[in-house]
């Protein structure tokens, strides 16, 4: 019998089993195949919370979500559509999450069914009841019994079976399946290798003789060449593209994996990571080797970027370069560590006690992680302020193919030159006109002082009085302004004018476009707008935001509910860039905000567009 | 590239006298002992003819860090506490250059004690001095961690609660400790030549300053300035010699510095002001040496990239 074959413009699947079992090792290869083949495609990984959480049980689920498409792919999307569970309590809390859409295909190991072990066979007869109460389509896979055809250790194997049977189902190419998977075992013995093409190949042999359906996502192959990484491994990449030297660090997930990237290839590069004794301590190295002419930065996420406040605020008074990176997650203290949220923006502009003028800006996209090192540290050198990046852990753990970035030599170029200071010149000789003063390097004859985090002159010199202090305030904020107006009001997504305008900033971008999108299908007059500088804020926002009816934030941090209990106007505690949109402009600027542990769905995004276009038409009318 | 090697020839032809390390007037109160060992630092830093530009001075906040304002190199007054990674990272890059640290005992031992210990482990060469009056000075008489036990502060007027920690005793417990000597500021010899031990030691070297804060701490120390027999001197021919004291301090104890032992008991025994060298040991690996990067080229790092990109390549 020859199965149907159903063609569609995208897909989301999932594959998922206890952590060990190589579920994301699976999905990563067919992320790629399917990347290889010219799809766009947006991978996130299931993450345990535990390294070994127990198997078979709600929090030992770990896998790769893959949303394969057509055109690129954007964002993770809304529900997965077909899921491979290794057993049926990782599956269980996948359907908990809300992770599968009604009509999901579900394709399970079904050993469990007629386990030996009474209590695990009552245990796949609950969980099924409950899944019972969608519906969903439940494949029955003997995945162990075919496995044990081949190797000794099925649940080793049992992820290279499923892949196959990905290959087989999606229309894969198996002959690349093939290469990824020896590529994948290269340091292990031929054995392995062979036993692992096996596997593949079984799972690939099983669908075909068993599933009576196929998919197809058409692929395009792309004109550009292409490279597929995650956020972590662009910023990295990019932090050497952009001349670094010296990562300063010390681990907090989801942040560490930079200088994982990182330390792996360094020192090729002439580069060092320090991993210090604490955050305080890698942003007080950062801060040293910056001084002394080294290009340097500091990585971290929330907590980190706390610990580093002080010292950010030094940067900021003795205008020395500092880039520092924030890969985000769930917040307050230690939160989410693994999870997503954008809740450190109004720590990162206004953390320091004190005025600490900087820059923080928010790449959108993981082609943009790759970039924003490079105008980090072009910010940080020629402002002479701090400049945080703020990424967060759906761009660090979110894969995407993008057009391979042209790399250029001038970014490698060493901070300033070594030469004597400049006679009569002295250290914070500011230009009025620029906020701007010479920078000096230690070694440099005829430019010795003492750099302070006191309130200090023109000649470095400590001094309390009124004006001095005055005087260097508006200094430092002054480059902020000569900066802010260098830069370009943001464009548009979609008509200039309208309804609702969706303001969003960092991961979101390509969700709240997507919504867009669909929204205006619908015949809504949405249009979205994304900012990537926070700090200073980008030109021309009032008069953007005049042109249409509403304007509201979406983002990934807190706000209270208007209509929840003893939520005022006034009370109201709102979206992180919402406070500041309403602060810079001055316009009522509405806030639509969630904090679940992971990415905005566009189809959630949807929702809110049309309730709030909705209340608007209804306002209108009435 | 760094500065040094263009600047070679400059300082060859140059000599250096005290006015050329002089900085501002310093403002710390009379009779405080950070003057003699601004004295001190001074007349090392030309005995030593250091080029003031290749010369650094990192400290926190205190009085005692103030120090580097008081100077005509290059200084660097950051954050209380924290001014162990910042040296750390100026060495990183720019390891031709002298960096000394000035730390309070607040700033050392309370608020920066993990970078302290830290740095001990890193030894990157540099001079750590712990200006230790055993009081916060400029917060205005709080308790410090190096108060002695009933102590009466500010913040603990009935008498500081806690016996005081023992700073030499903490540094000689931690792995790669390199050189910890103990000096006093009334004893402007023993503090030079313990200073110029410090400075020719490659390696992380840790001095203790016994100082005196004239407005709080006074009493502490003032048995022993009157009276020399409570000072202890270490000696030995690789430990701080220093002749013209012989006569004045009759009570020494011969220790060998490479005896990191007998090292750990002296220190540990709190029985007499002991002055002198505790440890040496020159053959410790120095993190800024380890971590050396080798300098590649912008053009070559650029095709080493593009090569890196390849992996990630569709
Ligand atoms: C983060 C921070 N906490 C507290 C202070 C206040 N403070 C400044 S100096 C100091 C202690 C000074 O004592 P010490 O380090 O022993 O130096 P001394 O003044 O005695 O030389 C304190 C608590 C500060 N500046 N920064």
């Amino acid at each position: 019998m020859e199965p149907t074959t159903i063609t569609l413009p995208e897909h989301t699947l999932e594959v998922v089993s206890d952590a060990g079992e190589g579920a994301q090792k699976c999905g990563q290869i067919f992320g790629t195949v399917c990347a290889r083949m010219g799809n766009g495609i947006w991978t996130v990984e299931i993450i345990p919370a535990e390294i070994q959480p127990p198997p078979r049980t709600l929090g030992s689920a770990s896998g790769n979500r893959i949303r394969v498409g057509t055109q690129p792919v954007t964002n993770w999307g809304d529900a997965t559509n077909l899921v491979v569970a290794f057993n049926e309590q990782v599956l269980l809390a996948r359907h908990r999450l809300d992770a599968l859409a009604p009509d999901a295909v579900i394709l399970i190991e079904n050993m469990w069914a007629s386990h030996p072990d009474e209590t695990v066979r009552q245990a796949w007869e609950t969980a099924m009841a409950e899944l019972g109460t969608r519906s969903y389509r439940v494949i029955g896979v003997p995945m162990e019994e075919q496995c044990l055809s081949v190797t000794d250790e099925p649940r080793l194997g049992k992820n290279m079976f499923v892949l196959g049977m990905l290959i087989h189902l999606y229309s894969r190419d198996l002959d690349l399946a093939r290469q990824l998977v020896v590529h994948q075992f290269r340091k292990k013995s031929q054995e392995v290798r062979d036993t692992n093409v096996a596997l593949l190949e079984l799972g690939h042999r099983w669908a075909g003789e068993n599933l009576a359906f196929r998919l197809e996502v058409p692929a395009s192959k792309p004109e550009r060449a292409m490279v597929v990484m995650n956020g972590n491994q662009a910023l990295a990449l990019g932090a050497v593209a952009a001349g670094m030297e010296l990562c300063a660090m010390y681990p907090i997930t989801p942040a560490t994996s930079v200088s994982h990237y990182l330390g792996a290839i360094f020192e090729k590069f002439g580069g060092v990571v320090h991993q210090a004794e604490d955050e305080i301590a890698a942003c007080g190295v950062a801060i040293g080797a910056s001084y002394a002419g080294k290009v340097a930065f500091t990585v971290t996420s929330g907590p980190g970027l706390a610990l580093k406040t002080e010292f950010i605020g030094l940067a900021g008074m003795t205008e020395i370069p500092l880039v520092v990176m924030d890969v985000q997650r769930g917040g307050p203290s230690t939160g989410l560590p693994t999870k997503v949220e954008q809740s450190d923006l109004l720590a990162a502009v206004f953390g320091q006690p004190g005025d600490t003028p900087k820059i923080v800006l928010a790449p959108a996209t993981i082609e943009e992680c790759f970039h924003s090192p490079t105008t980090a540290r072009r910010l940080a050198e020629a402002f002479r302020c701090p400049v945080i990046i703020l990424s967060d852990a759906n761009l660090a753990t979110g894969q995407q193919p993008f057009p391979r970035p042209t790399l250029d030599v001038r970014w490698q170029a060493p901070p300033i030159d070594l030469g004597p200071a400049p006679e009569g010149v002295r250290p914070y000789e500011w230009d009025p006109a620029s906020g701007l003063s010479h920078r000096f390097l230690p070694g440099q004859p005829g430019g010795m002082h003492t750099v302070t985090g006191l309130s200090h002159d023109e000649a470095s010199k400590v001094a309390h009085t009124p004006d001095v202090h005055q005087r260097g305030s508006a200094m430092r904020s002054r480059k902020l302004a000569v900066f802010q107006q260098m830069l370009a009001p943001p464009s548009v997504y979609g008509p200039p004018s309208g309804d609702l305008l969706i303001v969003g900033w960092g991961s979101t971008k390509g969700a709240i476009e997507e919504a867009v999108d669909r929204a205006r299908r619908e015949g809504l007059a949405a249009s979205s707008l994304h900012l990537r500088f926070l700090s200073p804020l980008e030109p021309g926002l009032s008069e953007i935001f005049g042109r249409f009816g509403k304007v509201i934030t979406v983002e990934i941090n807190y706000s209270d509910e208007p209509d929840d209990p003893f939520i005022t106007e006034e009370n109201r505690r709102r979206g992180q860039l919402c406070w500041l949109l309403r602060a810079q402009t001055l316009v009522d600027v509405d806030c639509w905000t969630r904090v679940p542990g992971e990415p905005l769905r566009p189809g959630r995004i949807l929702q809110a567009i049309r309730a709030s276009v909705g209340q608007r038409n209804g306002e209108k009318t009435r | 590239m760094t500065g040094s090697l263009l600047f070679t020839t400059m300082e060859e032809d140059r000599e250096f006298d005290l006015e050329d390390y002089t900085g501002a007037v310093a403002r710390w109160c009379p009779g405080c002992g950070d003057h003699a060992v601004l004295t001190a630092v001074q007349r090392l830093l030309e005995s030593e003819q250091l080029a003031p530009e290749q010369t650094m001075f990192v400290s926190g906040i205190g009085c005692a860090s103030r120090f580097p304002h008081y100077l005509h190199t290059y200084g660097f007054h950051g954050i209380h506490g924290r001014a162990l990674p910042v040296a750390t990272g100026i060495k990183l890059h720019r390891p031709d250059l002298r960096v000394f640290v000035v730390m309070g005992d607040g700033d050392c031992c309370s608020i920066g004690a993990a970078h302290w210990i830290h740095a001990i482990r890193y030894n990157v060469d540099m001079v750590a001095l712990m200006l230790d009056n055993q009081v916060y000075g400029l917060t205005k008489n709080q308790t410090s961690p190096t108060s002695p036990k009933g102590y009466p502060s500010n913040t603990q007027p009935q008498g500081a609660y806690l016996p005081p920690l023992n700073p030499l005793s903490v540094t000689l417990g931690v792995t790669n400790a390199s050189f910890v000597a103990q000096t006093a500021d009334w004893v402007p010899a023993h503090l030079f030549a313990t200073l110029q031990a410090a400075y020719r030691h490659r390696g992380f070297s840790f001095v203790r300053v016994l100082q005196r804060c004239p407005q709080y701490t006074v009493e502490i120390f003032q048995q022993a300035v009157r009276d020399p027999s409570k000072v202890e001197l270490l000696v030995h021919p690789n430990g701080i010699v220093v002749p013209e004291l012989d006569q004045l301090y009759q009570r020494k104890t011969p220790h060998d510095p490479s005896d990191l032992d007998t090292a750990r008991r002296l220190a540990d025994d709190e029985g007499a002001f002991r002055l002198g060298l505790f440890y040496r040991n020159p053959t410790l690996p120095r993190y800024e040496e380890t971590r050396r990067p080798t300098t590649i080229a912008a053009d070559q790092r650029v095709a080493l990239l593009n090569a890196e990109l390849d992996r990630y390549a569709l």
